[in-house]
């Protein structure tokens, strides 16, 4: 029948268009951001140590940016791994179903607090408070941001890891109990290497999110562009950077097509997680015989 | 005995970190509420901003995150949703439609900033939107579309196989079974999709910075190629901008107390039609 054969033409012709805006996405990255490579090269812009984008003449280094990134991401994931990772066991292992029920929304509210939110709460709690506590300079500093981020983390690697942990079969739990293992020893040493690639997957997309996450790191992080050389210190990550300096880059500078090209080098870091974060969740389900 | 020691000790770590996790939760809503109450009044939700944005309300930044929110749903909808059905229902399992798969969680997991940079060269500046409501619904719209699929795919293969084979086995053809069928089981997990992802426009900031946000207009928009004033990128303005950093930061609290209140009502509807229907396919 012709109709028939029009409407599943018409849903597959949408279901590509959402193919074609990654592949959107990506071609104006690579459009936008190369010229700034094709000018100081593209070891130079990676590895360079300033970042001077109004000077004359301009300096377009992002190691400090990428410094700022990966010292603030990894500050969440201390923060975010132990908390999340400990709620998931909590409410997985420990809690009954009556507990589980009241706080798995309540940590989904966690997550669906916008982000501007945190960074606002950050910025006119937390920054004081810490700055008092440890006698700071300022209170806008990698630490905070660190803090924040790994408070938002929480609950994505929480439901994530919960997900994984529901997936060991109860026979694994049981076999260990029959032998005599008392609860903690089946968690420590049955459940959590059972549900490990799980957990890892979790932390991988908690770290991806950590990196990517723009307003909190704009309000709280300081937003200086330099090499950090403590935690105390304020920096500036890659997300911060494009937030706070599109709206003066004049269209078509070099400064714009830097801008872009963070952007380029963001969207390839979270790419590679989000890669690896797959393949591990697929051999994970394979291994515990859920298919596909 | 030792071993019993440990399991307590161990126990007592994972109760403590529920319970900071929960504290902090308890301290973000705490702080906001208590310091948002003082300033939210009618005056506060109705009104414009007045004299250097220390006076007046916030009433057009409520309603341009109406607009944007508005927008950015007309357009993931029905593109989400018809990827979805495609997906679930017409697709043959093939190497084509797992890259389709890929592209979709890949999407998911680009920061929101870069949706900003996509939208401001796309929608901005080639098609020529201009910083607008227009540019901002399509870029916000692109960015919750991965969302949107996911909740449409999840909540179609929920429906169980026996009511399609039922459907086609009376003679409905297979856009019938989908439309009378298919669709109307599934749409209770397709709100609650669209539900949450409205929570998400609702407080995103980031795409919005250099497609449709400004920190100040006269009035209320009046086309679609206007900027707007939006709650998000309001609070973000009034603590970085102007010029009475402590009028401004009590505005801030009563913009993040609303953005907070719409966010918790939106995702408590989403989570109260999830537990109804999780008993709906009792066949």
């Amino acid at each position: 029948m012709p109709k028939e054969k029009l409407y599943k033409l018409v849903f597959a012709v949408l279901a590509f268009s959402s193919l074609m805006f990654l592949v959107g996405i990506t071609i104006i990255l690579f459009t936008e951001g190369l010229p700034i490579f094709s000018e100081i090269g593209i070891m130079k812009f990676i590895l360079g140590k300033h970042w001077y984008p109004t000077y004359h003449p301009p300096e377009f280094g992002i190691l400090p940016l990428i410094a700022a990134s990966f010292w603030v991401t990894l500050g969440a994931l201390m923060v975010g791994v132990p908390l999340g990772v400990g709620s998931a066991l909590f409410l997985s292992e420990l809690a009954g179903p009556k507990i589980r029920s009241i706080l798995k929304p309540l940590i989904e509210i966690l997550a669906a607090i916008p982000s501007i939110v945190y960074g606002f709460f950050g910025m006119v709690i937390i920054a004081p408070f810490l700055q008092n506590l440890f006698n700071l300079p300022t209170g806008l500093c990698a630490f905070t941001a660190s803090l924040v981020l790994g408070i938002m983390s929480i609950p994505i690697i929480c439901s994530l890891a919960e997900d994984a942990l529901s997936f060991v079969p109860s026979s694994f739990r049981e076999a260990s109990l029959a032998l005599g293992a008392n609860r903690w020893q089946t968690l420590v040493k049955v459940v959590i290497p059972a549900a490990g690639s799980g957990i890892s997957t979790a932390i991988i997309l908690g770290m991806s999110r950590a990196v990517g996450e723009t307003m909190t790191v704009l309000m709280v992080a300081g937003g200086a562009a330099v090499i950090p050389r403590s935690f105390f210190e304020p920096v500036r990550p890659m997300t911060a950077t494009i937030a706070a300096e599109m709206g003066e880059a004049a269209m078509g500078s070099f400064h714009y097509h830097a801008l872009f090209a963070i952007g380029l080098t963001l969207f390839l870091v979270t790419f590679f997680f989000n890669i690896i974060a797959e393949i591990i969740s697929r051999k994970y389900r394979i291994k515990l015989g859920l298919g596909r | 005995m030792k071993n019993k020691l440990i399991q307590i000790a161990g126990f007592a770590l994972l109760v403590i970190s529920t319970a900071i996790t929960l504290l902090f939760l308890g301290a973000i809503i705490y702080f906001i509420t208590i310091n948002g109450f003082k300033v939210i009044s009618w005056e506060f939700l109705t009104q414009v901003p007045r004299r250097g944005m220390t006076q007046g309300g916030v009433a057009p930044a409520i309603i341009g995150t109406f607009y944007l929110t508005l927008g950015s749903i007309l357009f993931s909808l029905p593109l989400g949703l018809a990827c979805g059905i495609y997906l679930c229902e017409y697709s043959p399992k093939s190497y084509i439609v797992n890259i389709i798969r890929m592209s979709i969680n890949n999407l998911a997991g680009v920061p929101s900033v870069v949706f900003g940079l996509f939208g401001l060269a796309v929608f901005v500046k080639f098609f020529s939107f201009g910083v607008s409501i227009l540019s901002g619904s399509l870029t916000l719209g692109i960015m919750v579309l991965p969302q949107i699929i996911a909740a449409s795919q999840e909540a179609l293969l929920a429906v169980p196989q026996s009511y399609r084979e039922a459907s086609l086995a009376l003679g409905a053809t297979h856009w019938q079974t989908i439309k009378r069928i298919v669709l109307p089981s599934a749409l209770p997990g397709i709100l609650t999709g669209v539900i949450l992802s409205v929570g998400r426009v609702a407080g995103e900031t980031a795409p919005i910075l250099f497609t449709a946000a400004t920190f100040y207009t006269r009035g209320y928009p009046d086309s679609i190629f206007s900027e707007v004033m939006a709650l998000p990128y309001h609070i973000y303005a009034l603590m970085t901008e102007g010029t009475h950093p402590e009028k401004q930061t009590a505005i801030a609290y009563g913009c993040s107390l609303i953005l907070l209140f719409l966010v918790l009502l939106v995702s408590s509807i989403a989570i109260i039609i999830r537990q109804r229907q999780r008993s709906g396919y009792e066949v």
